[in-house]
């Protein structure tokens, strides 16, 4: 019997040549990253255990990400925590004007395929697409891996989703996300490793990748991941890594198939993840905000997704549009291709990279009452600010058109127009 | 690892964070107090009416919900001595162990175990002993878990190793 792709990371981590689901493993970590919500509690958890030197600070990541440049006295002393740690001992550090969201700089610089990679956010599934096993853990057991780089795990059972045929004009790698949280619901692929297969995947981008693999922890799986193919190569600029991909006789949990031709676009309702729709079912909701960013749609093709539909109109009256790219490089590449130019003209406002409005902690907080169409990945109560405001979760294209309308608005008409 | 013994608690399925500790809570650090409020969301002053050391049994995927650490510190401070599910969300698991209270799998456990019976559950030897003497088969940890278990969670287990080191 082979082994998943994420079964056979688990093994080489933990120097193993098999293993199962159910297996505990403690494997060796490749890479740990920490932000500025996370990282100075593995800090207060080091200071307690009165020793914190980091078994290899080449490893460790240090992103300020989630409220950059500080928004206050509080969030400027974490940020200072970070940057004393990680001068202290020469740590990666992304302090302010090489900041971004934390994923997408993992992605741009540091991760590459077969790599264990864990990160005090949940949101580390996202790097799985890269063809690593990528998981989110919490700030202690960050800080057992910045002594010791190991860490346990149960290896998951794994969930394949085989995607077919290719995507209509218009609809995106967030429609097919959200198609299928909202048919696995929130915990329906809980503990698992979710593998995206098929000759849909092939043909998708790094970047639409990075968006599927993003939400796999919106239905509770452990990780996303994608098998590594010659994108994945071009992409992580990697010659000599070694590859590691499912085998062909590898078990899975269950195979679920998408058919990729059938897929409009979706929406994600208050106050759920998983209470999803077709756009079309549900528009003409007023909107008063509406956010393209985050680590689930703040890259390259997702702004240029939303320039095509913004570029010559203007954001409705009465809407505010926010665009935050999710990394400098990110942001350099859209001044130079003009859309940065597009937006501004439209009637937007575009933040230095960061996670912006997000998790409601900065640049863009929803007050009572208000409804937010947003490219990200959390709709719960309270989570954009205000417990009394709405979350719709979209594509970059739902986004602009809605933004243009001042409604919940399908995108189909403006791309095809 | 001695024995846990206690009186048992039945839960059902997906019992979930919000009701092991609700979000408004989260603000409170000290585990004492957090304590107070454990499992709110269901019983009543449920640290008031448990005995130390007394066992929750439940169905499956106990703890699903957000990731917080408080959930399991505050059944750990209001006095249970072990968790036993069917299965747990993942994060739970983790920070259950982590923490030093024993999240312990038990398939079929929670249809055969009555509540308010005596069992104690033998972590090294793999089972949990019923009243009448009868022996229910758990999922048994690997010697690293039971470790951490047994210094009383990750903190303590690194302390213990690190500590010596004498460097800040
Ligand atoms: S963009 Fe949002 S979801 Fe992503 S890391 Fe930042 S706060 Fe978390």
């Amino acid at each position: 019997m082979g082994m998943t792709i994420a079964e056979k990371i688990l093994a080489r981590a933990s120097g193993k040549s098999k293993v199962e689901p159910g297996d505990y493993v403690v494997g060796k970590i490749d890479l740990a990253m920490v932000h500025d919500l996370t990282g100075p509690l593995t800090l207060n958890v080091l200071k307690e255990i009165g020793y914190d030197r980091p078994w290899d600070p080449r490893k460790i990541v240090i992103i300020l990400d989630h409220q950059v440049p500080a928004n206050s006295t509080v969030t400027a002393s974490l940020h200072q925590q970070l940057r004393e740690y990680a001068n202290k001992y020469g740590t990666n550090f992304h302090d302010v004007g090489r900041q971004g969201v934390c994923h997408q700089i993992l992605a741009e610089s540091y991760v590459k395929p077969g790599m264990l990679v864990v990160g005090a956010d949940s949101h580390t599934c996202t790097l799985g697409a890269l063809g690593s096993f990528a998981t989110g853990i919490g700030s202690t057991e960050m800080a057992s891996v910045f002594l010791t780089g190991e860490l346990w795990f149960r290896v998951p059972e794994t969930i394949r989703f085989e995607l077919k045929g290719t995507l209509k004009q218009g609809v995106s790698a967030k429609d097919i996300i959200l198609y299928i949280i909202g048919k696995m619901g929130v915990d329906g692929a809980l503990y698992c490793a979710t593998e995206f297969t098929g000759e849909g995947v092939e043909r998708l981008s790094i970047d639409s990748r990075l968006t599927i693999c993003n939400m796999a922890i919106e239905m509770g799986g452990k990780t996303g991941i994608v098998n590594p193919d010659a994108k994945t190569l071009e992409y992580t600029k990697c010659d000599s890594c070694e590859i590691l991909r499912s085998d062909k006789d590898a078990e899975y949990q269950r195979t679920i198939e998408v058919v990729l031709e059938d897929l409009v676009p979706q929406v994600s309702l208050p106050h759920s993840v998983d209470n999803v729709k077709p756009v079309s079912e549900v528009e003409g909701i007023e909107v008063d905000q509406v956010f393209i960013g985050s680590c689930t749609n703040g890259r390259l093709e997702d702004l240029e997704a939303a320039a095509k539909i913004l570029h010559g109109r203007k954001v409705k009256e009465g809407t505010r549009l926010i665009v935050i790219p999710a990394s400098p490089s990110v942001y350099i590449e859209a001044e130079r291709r003009g859309y940065i130019k597009t937006f501004i003209e439209a009637g937007s406002v575009v933040c230095n990279p960061n996670c912006g409005p997000c998790l409601g902690g900065h640049m863009g907080i929803l007050a009572d009452g208000e409804v937010c169409v947003s490219t990200s990945n959390r709709n719960f109560i309270g989570r954009m600010g205000s417990p009394k405001s709405k979350v719709y979760l979209v594509s970059p294209e739902t986004a602009a058109a809605t933004a243009v309308e001042g409604k919940l608005t399908d995108p189909l008409k403006y791309v095809r127009s | 690892m001695s024995a846990i013994k206690g009186k048992v608690w039945l839960f059902g399925d997906n019992i979930d964070t919000d009701v092991i500790l609700p979000g408004k809570y989260l603000v409170l650090t000290d585990p004492n107090e957090l304590a107070k409020h454990a499992l709110e969301g269901l019983v009543q002053d449920f640290y008031k009416k448990i005995s130390k050391g007394d066992i929750i049994v439940a169905g499956k995927n106990f703890g699903c919900g957000s990731s917080r650490e408080h959930a399991p510190l505050a059944l750990k401070y209001a006095g249970v001595g072990a968790v036993v599910a069917e299965s747990f969300s993942r994060i739970f698991f983790r920070n259950s162990i982590n923490i030093g209270l024993p999240a312990v799998i038990s398939k079929g456990a929670r249809g055969i175990i009555k509540e308010n019976e005596h069992i104690s559950i033998h972590l090294d030897e793999g089972y949990i002993l019923r009243e009448n003497g009868e022996k229910l088969p758990i999922e048994r940890y690997p010697d690293f878990l039971l470790e951490i278990l047994k210094d009383g969670g990750l903190l303590q287990n690194l302390k213990r190793k690190f500590a010596r080191r004498g460097e800040v």
